[in-house]
């Protein structure tokens, strides 16, 4: 009886829905805690452990894992534990990572002086200091080290960013110019063997004049570089691996070194924010695996901006014509579920329709037609950052439009009425009356495109992200926007570090963070657009919806 | 029983007040009529809806359409100023001058027809925008950016509404923040904002309380000296106190159309006597 009422009210219906809101939440709060804790965790530096074996081999390393050790169908099958040591050193390894049976294990200690050491080539180095020289001679010896690394490592900063201005900026710059010249020539040429009348002299003297100008700046730059680095790279400073080896290191090439083992909670921390940072701001080294992504941050920011900056008018436009201009019938409803049905259509499809069309079609037509001087090298003709936006663009355009749709729909008939009632034509009634009260919906379409554009890879791969981009797509050399360059993008970046990377081991903590930092620009962008939504609603509010 | 109550009726403040003002009508009926409207027949698809209705409307009068749900008057209504265009499926024969002005001619600009003729309707429907643009908004599409013709156009309109006072401190603010009320005094200054020749009214106290409804009448009461009313009601009082003539539509027929207190006192037809006296509605 009492159970047959129990039925009757639906009372199991409460805990079914409950259940299934439960596991979603569940799920969902789960995979964000396995990405934050592996994630936030990668940069918090941990001890240096030094671990003398029975056969007598001595390794020094970070304890990166500890799991029983499988042997199946025999009796100590996962009885015995291993741990796993990121022993770094690859140049003298040949690996940065060892399993290490905890019963073979002699000693174990915590040695004071051990350093971690971030360098450009090889990943870390873990070892203790033996000496600082500049050139042949000799700096510090010994304890010495230790007090003069820090300031070492500092001046290696502004030496390398000295470097980098000269080497990349200036010099870039200059061979910027150099190219354009070269280019502007070749048209000229090109011109002439059509046209033979026509006088170009001129021009192509004072082009061959820039050239040359250009080409002395930069021999001055690359003497001036040369010079630097003759004075920078000579400092060096000499590590000792755990097993006795000595490895001299140019202090030019040393980004971070620590002694894990001295360091207290402040110690730590500092050291954990400095990394959070050189990650978020850093270009990457070791092909990817090591140093910042920053230039895969402002790929995809750059790319979904350009990609709403085309979605948005194109998807609202076409849900105009839909909703106010077409006369409904089978036709507009075949095209309302054509458009639905495209929301569908994977991902990848998109991506060889925009490498087919855009790239090679468009982007090879406006080769043709405006950049023949650079042929056979392409210049839109390739992927890039314009042809990726705008398949982009076109994947999440169903979605623009039937939430621009809804919203239009969702516009009370009444307020077009008084429109329309007070002399207004249609378009002006559209354009004072219906877009504004449609905008909050219109916006909330926008934002689920740029949830969808942002998190795709596959459509990318085949229209212009890379797994590194010496340049960025934005910079300060005129024109500013290079639409045509390609770029990297923080999804693509991790599949590349977690799937393609040599060095798969130490990419892993990368892929975590790397998802953080998509969700965190994901969840930025959303948050951006749901403010501009409220503010919109906040002006326009109407007792109808 | 309703026999009783409608002898009684001569005797109650209708009679009276509807008494006032039979000689002010009297007088006009010597006016051109503004809207002259001719046999016109109306249907939506299959559905014949107005049927060959003829009557003139006399210049600066209210006039009241009275009739049961589904008689075809505010479609009559929405004929006037061709409200009726945004319906597909919508046919019209027969003949409606504004002013001279043949509204359903081909040559006729729509556009011109609406700016003459303002509308109310049932439901208020302020824009989502401040009470200022409201008001303004139908001088900003006929182009006019000038901010002090703007800002005379809206205290004048508003202060012909009797909005005036209750909202000159908030003008900047939502229109959708007014009571329902202001709302509806809102919308009828927005119609004489680009100053009509004739406003229509549908129903526009339906959704009132008796009070804003008061207010809504006295509006009405001191706009017919400077427009054309025609208003739209179910509320036959009301039709007694803002009206000088009242037509009754009946199935989409224009069954008896006259000066207001003669329709309330002395209906010719049976049907209008029916109707008023309240044996069907």
């Amino acid at each position: 009886m009492k159970l047959s009422q129990s039925l009757r009210r639906g009372d199991p219906m409460i805990w079914f829905t409950g259940s299934a809101l439960g596991i979603c939440i569940l799920m969902i709060t789960g995979l964000v805690l396995v990405i934050l804790v592996n994630g936030l965790s990668f940069f918090w530096p941990k001890p240096i452990q030094r671990v003398s074996l029975q056969d007598g081999s001595v390794w020094m390393g970070e304890q990166a894992a500890r799991e029983p050790i499988p042997n199946p169908g025999q009796p100590d099958h996962l009885q015995r534990q291993r741990i796993l040591l990121r022993v770094g050193n690859r140049d003298l390894y040949g690996f940065d990572f060892k399993w290490v049976p905890e019963d073979e294990i002699a000693e174990r200690e915590r040695p004071p002086s051990a350093y971690f050491v971030e360098r450009r080539e090889y990943g870390p180095f873990l070892g203790t200091p033996v000496r600082i020289q500049a050139g042949e001679k000799v700096l510090a010896e010994g304890a010495a080290v230790e007090g003069m690394l820090p300031e070492l490592v500092e001046r290696a900063a502004r030496d390398r960013a000295a470097v980098e201005r000269i080497q990349k900026h200036e010099i870039g710059a200059i061979n910027y110019t150099i190219e354009r010249a070269r280019l502007e020539l070749r048209a000229l040429e090109l011109e002439t063997r059509e046209n033979p009348g026509r006088e170009l002299g001129p021009r192509r003297a004072e082009l061959e004049r820039t050239t040359a100008q250009q080409q002395v700046l930069f021999e001055e730059k690359t003497e001036e570089l040369s010079r630097l680095m003759e004075r920078v790279a000579s400092t060096s400073v000499t590590f000792q691996s755990a097993d006795g080896r000595q490895k001299e290191l140019r202090a030019l090439d040393v980004y971070r070194a620590y002694a894990a083992n001295q360091l207290g909670f402040s110690g730590r921390l500092g050291v954990y924010t400095s990394r959070l940072w050189g990650f978020l701001v850093e270009d990457p080294r070791e092909s990817n695996t090591e140093g910042g992504i920053f230039p895969a941050i402002f790929g995809t920011v750059m790319m979904v901006i350009v990609m709403s900056l085309i979605v948005v008018p194109l998807g609202v436009l076409a849900a105009l014509y839909l909703r106010e201009y077409a006369r409904q019938g089978p036709l507009v409803r075949m095209v309302r579920i054509a458009v639905n049905n495209l929301a569908g259509v994977p991902s990848i499809v998109f991506g060889v329709f925009g490498l087919g069309f855009f790239v090679y079609f468009v982007g090879g037509s406006i080769d043709q037609l405006f950049f023949r001087e650079a042929l056979p090298t392409p210049t839109y003709g390739t992927g890039g950052i314009l042809w990726a936006s705008l398949t982009l663009a076109l994947l999440t355009v169903p979605v623009v439009i039937v939430a621009s749709e809804e919203a239009l729909a969702a516009v009370p008939r009444s307020m077009r009425e008084a429109s329309l009632a007070m002399g207004a034509t249609k378009f002006q009634t559209i354009l004072r009356v219906v877009l504004p009260a449609a905008a909050p919906g219109i916006l909330t379409g926008l934002i689920l495109a740029m949830a969808r554009g942002a998190g795709e890879v596959a459509p990318l791969m085949l229209t212009g992200v890379v797994k590194l981009a010496p340049e960025l797509p934005l910079d300060g050399v005129f024109p500013f926007f290079h639409m045509d360059r390609k770029f990297m993008h923080l999804g693509f970046h991790i599949y590349d570090v977690g799937f393609q990377s040599p060095n798969v081991e130490a990419a892993k903590p990368m892929v975590y963070t790397t998802t953080i930092l998509l969700l965190l620009i994901v969840v930025l962008l959303n948050l951006t657009a749901i403010v501009v939504r409220n503010r919109l609603r906040e002006t326009y509010k109407t007792g109808a919806f | 029983m309703s026999y009783g109550l409608n002898a009684a009726a001569p005797d109650s403040g209708l009679r009276i007040k509807t008494e006032v003002r039979a000689q002010a009508a009297a007088q006009a009926e010597v006016r051109e009529p503004e809207i002259a409207i001719k046999n016109l027949d109306l249907s939506y698809g299959d559905n014949h809806v107005l049927h060959d209705i003829s009557m003139d409307i006399e210049d600066r009068r209210a006039t009241a359409l009275i009739g049961p749900s589904g008689c075809g008057k505010s479609t009559l209504l929405r004929c006037l100023n061709r409200m009726n265009d945004l319906i597909d499926d919508v046919k019209i024969s027969g003949q409606i001058k504004v002013k001279g002005i043949d509204v359903n001619a081909a040559s006729t600009d729509v556009i011109e027809v609406r700016r003459r003729v303002g509308m109310v309707f049932q439901k208020s429907n302020p824009f989502p925008k401040s009470i200022f643009e409201n008001v303004i908004y139908g001088l900003r599409i006929a182009g006019i950016d000038d901010k002090a013709t703007l800002e005379e156009a809206c205290e004048s309109s508003l202060r012909g509404a009797a909005l005036w006072d209750e909202v000159k401190d908030r003008l900047h603010e939502s229109g959708l923040g007014l009571s329902g009320g202001q709302m509806q005094r809102l919308c009828i200054a927005r119609a004489i904002a680009v100053e009509p020749e004739v406003i229509l009214m549908d129903e526009p106290c339906s959704a009132l309380d008796p009070i804003a409804t008061l207010k809504i009448e006295e509006l009405i009461y001191s706009l017919k000296d400077k427009y054309t009313i025609v208003i739209v009601t179910h509320n036959l009082q009301q039709a007694a106190r803002v009206s000088d003539r009242t037509a009754f539509f009946w199935l989409g027929r224009l069954v008896e159309y006259g000066l207001t207190p003669d329709m309330f006192t002395r209906p010719q037809d049976k049907l209008t006597e029916d109707y008023i006296t309240g044996r069907f509605g």
